[in-house]
């Protein structure tokens, strides 16, 4: 029983990080590239001039950070929860990335968005429902 | 088009790549310690696993191409749109990690598509 509260307990708070930083992290993304502008790179020269201003946007690496965060957090989950748990359950992550982005980016979203991300949301809840583990450990 | 192309590598890489990496910790198993030098530890067992860095390839390719999908349209048009991998999800965790998807499961998943279909339609 106690190990049982302990493996919800430390799925619950991988996901929560996994829930706030995954849509930070597009957000960041979303705003440094923003900032950049359409990608050329039909050119080596283009290319290059691309990736300089790339590496060299604060947004973007904080971006990078907020990701890579989220990245070990889903490798230490996938460690024991099934992934047909798990990607349900962070499915909180794009309702925060849509409040994310009309709030600190700006963005317009249509109410007909907002009910799109609404129903994908209610999607991945009724998925979330179903078995956590299907499969036996190895 | 090319929009298109960068959406279907988002989706397909992407989703494999985290299939790919939900095998590769599976081989791991279950991390029960947190402390710094046994984490460092599960990550060297990981980097042993083939399936890792198969995963690790698709998951840079799924990124790159959500860079530049980035620099073309709104992140919240971006994000919804990728939760078409719940569709690539449920098919990867079916036939590739043996997992039981039930009609309950679908059922969901063609919401997420619905949902998805409003966002692209109530694009600006």
């Amino acid at each position: 029983m106690k190990s049982s509260a302990g493996l919800h307990f430390k799925t619950y708070v991988l996901i929560l990080v996994m829930v706030i930083f995954g849509p930070l992290g597009n957000v960041l993304l979303g705003k440094g590239m923003k900032r950049i502008g359409a990608v050329s790179i039909a050119t080596p020269v283009e290319a290059v001039h691309v990736l300089s201003r790339v590496l060299t946007s604060g947004s973007i690496w904080l971006g990078i950070a907020s990701l890579m965060i989220f990245f070990g957090a889903n490798m230490l989950v996938l460690s024991w929860a099934d992934y047909s748990y798990v990607q349900p359950a962070s499915s909180v992550a794009y309702l925060m990335s849509a409040l994310l982005a009309h709030f600190l980016l700006r963005e317009m979203v249509t109410p007909t968005r907002w009910v799109g991300v609404l129903i994908i949301c209610l999607g991945v809840l009724v998925v979330g429902h179903t078995s956590p583990r299907t499969t036996e450990p190895t | 088009m090319l929009v298109v192309i960068f959406y279907f590598l988002i989706i397909c890489a992407g989703t494999g790549g985290e299939l790919c990496v939900s095998r590769a910790m599976k081989a791991v198993g279950e991390v029960k310690d947190f402390r710094p030098a046994a984490l460092v530890g599960v990550v060297v067992r990981a980097l042993r696993v083939s399936w890792m860095w198969i995963g690790l390839g698709l998951m840079a390719t799924a990124f790159f191409s959500l860079l530049a999908v980035l620099s073309r349209q709104n992140v919240s048009v971006v994000v919804p749109v990728t939760a078409l991998s719940y569709g690539a999800g449920a098919l990867g965790g079916k036939f590739f990690l043996g997992e039981q998807v039930t009609s309950r499961r679908w059922a969901g998943v063609l919401l997420v598509c619905l949902g998805v279909a409003l966002v692209v339609a109530g694009r600006q």
